[in-house]
């Protein structure tokens, strides 16, 4: 959970790329109801171990480059997010190090689970870092649930395949048709019911998961099984925000009370579902989509966000490396979250268009 | 030349079909040859054998999506110029893979511009879009 309990050796050399940063990236809408704050969010770093203390530069960079810049935020964030992925394959070294890199933050840090990080060790060497995989917490009148969203049919966990490396490969290639569909799960929603048992409806609800917790497409795991499921158990709150990772894109999405925002990877960027000739699936209509990513520029199409909550409706500011900022903020005209900028098809620009 | 007319010489003496009259069997044996080199392609397209850091297309090409191949040859401003799509292949693989070029008539270039249409069929061709 909070890292800074968890007596991380502070690391000093990740804030060195710090001379080029933005940093008064804000735009706050405080004074309403003194209850207005705003967190970083980093996610899907990947950190991809070669031999011996050798790792991928270009993800590295791409980590080490989220936390410089959340730590030179002004106004300072309550506390940051990091959304799941950590790891490309789950070992100790890859969450070593991306936690090493993580531990540079100034502020305090809450984690989520993802498949990257779990499906080697179901999460153990995780959790001796970042703590519980699904947790609850309190926060200036919102209440943030994490869970672990990643999980998946028993059969496939247990028994289909011989070693938890081979698990962990087949889990990690997005487009591999022996994965399997991320789920919630059974035990999971019933400590869900039971956590928000006690909340008045009318408090601001904060969900951070690594998938969706919507159906977007089954072939790429963009997907949880049991969303619907767990929409439900969400929906009776008069304000509601889900705030997902893993898709490396930016989607945002309306259902019913539920406010859904995707989240930047500092890695590297997806092509979106429809692209993919034979998907057949769409992303919700509201997307504008991120830019086309230059090919010749490793950091475009990556990035991170911060969060601005205010009066518990949550804006997100996607912060893209060498790409123009983004807003996509609730709107209480229509309800539902709109990008600031782009939303009116008469704004949309060539680069948006993806095929 | 030569040696081609010889072997062309040979075998309408070995036979009396005409060169186009082929079977079921040929195009079953020939779209089979197809699939199997563009396995070979999909093998390729996840493994991390192409470069030297681990890191394979798959992991940012799904289902090789966002690859293009309907529109090459076309113009790639970072080039300059127009571009074959075997260039961008090895763009990639030299630099988020850290590998080496691939010779465009190598077997395992055709096997990745094999896999990268299989993935693309029946996409209108759009030669020069960007
Ligand atoms: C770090 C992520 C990454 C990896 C790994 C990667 N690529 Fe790319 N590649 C991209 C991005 C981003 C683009 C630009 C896509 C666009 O134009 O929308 C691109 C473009 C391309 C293009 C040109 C697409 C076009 O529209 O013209 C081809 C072909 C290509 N990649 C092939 C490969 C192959 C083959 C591999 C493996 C050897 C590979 N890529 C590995 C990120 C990656």
């Amino acid at each position: 959970m909070r890292m800074n309990r968890r007596g991380f050796l502070r690391q000093t050399g990740a804030v060195a790329a710090a001379g080029v940063l933005p940093v008064s990236m804000v735009r706050l809408a405080f004074g309403q109801e003194g209850q207005d704050f705003t967190f970083a969010y980093i996610s899907d770093s990947h950190i991809q171990h070669i031999r011996g203390n050798e790792f991928v530069r270009n993800w590295d960079q791409g980590l080490k480059r989220a936390v410089a810049e959340a730590n030179l935020l002004e106004p300072k964030p309550d506390f940051v997010v990091f959304g799941g992925d950590l790891a490309q394959l789950g070992t100790k070294a890859e969450l070593d190090h991306g936690a090493e890199m993580l531990s540079a933050l100034r502020y305090p840090l809450y984690a989520v689970m993802g498949e990257h990080d779990y499906y080697l060790d179901l999460g153990e060497y995780w959790s001796e870092l970042f703590g519980d995989h699904y947790y609850s917490f309190d926060h200036k009148g919102v209440h943030f649930v994490v869970l672990n969203s990643v999980l998946t049919y028993d059969e496939w966990t247990y028994h289909r395949w011989e070693t938890p490396e081979r698990r962990m490969l087949e889990m990690a290639g997005l487009d591999n048709p022996n994965g399997s569909p991320f789920m919630v799960g059974e035990r999971q929603r019933e400590w869900l019911r039971r956590d928000l048992a006690r909340i008045p409806r009318t408090t601001p609800i904060v969900v951070l998961s690594h998938s969706p917790l919507q159906k977007i497409y089954k072939g790429w795991n963009f997907w949880t099984e049991d969303a619907e499921e767990v929409q439900a158990i969400l929906a009776p709150f008069e304000k509601v925000t889900v705030l997902y990772g893993h898709v490396h894109q930016i989607q945002y999405n309306q259902i019913g009370s539920i406010s859904f925002h995707s989240v930047m990877a500092t890695a590297w960027p997806w092509p979106y579902p429809e692209t993919y000739a034979h998907s057949g699936a769409y992303v919700p209509v509201m997307t504008v989509p991120m830019n086309r990513a230059d090919p010749f520029n490793e950091r475009d199409a990556t990035g991170w966000q911060f969060i601005d909550v205010h009066t518990g409706r949550v804006a997100a500011h996607y912060t893209l490396y060498d790409n123009k900022n983004r807003t996509v903020a609730y709107n209480a005209a229509t309800g539902r979250p709109e990008d600031t900028e782009y939303q009116n098809p008469a704004r949309r620009i060539p680069p948006q268009a993806h095929y | 030349m030569r040696k081609f007319l010889i072997a062309a010489l040979t075998a309408l003496a070995g036979s009396t079909a005409l060169a186009d009259e082929f079977t079921e069997a040929d195009l079953e044996r020939w779209a089979a040859q197809f699939e199997s080199v563009a396995q070979e392609g999909r093998n390729l397209w996840t493994s991390p054998e192409l470069g030297t850091n681990g890191v394979a297309c798959a992991q940012c090409h799904p289902n090789a999506a966002n690859t293009h191949p309907e529109t090459y040859p076309k113009f790639q401003k970072q080039l300059g110029r127009v571009a074959q799509m075997w260039e961008m292949i090895n763009w990639c693989i030299r630099n988020p893979l850290e590998g080496e070029d691939l010779a465009p008539g190598d077997p395992r270039m055709t096997a990745l511009l094999a896999y990268i249409a299989k993935e693309r069929r029946g996409v209108p061709l759009e030669p020069g879009k960007h």
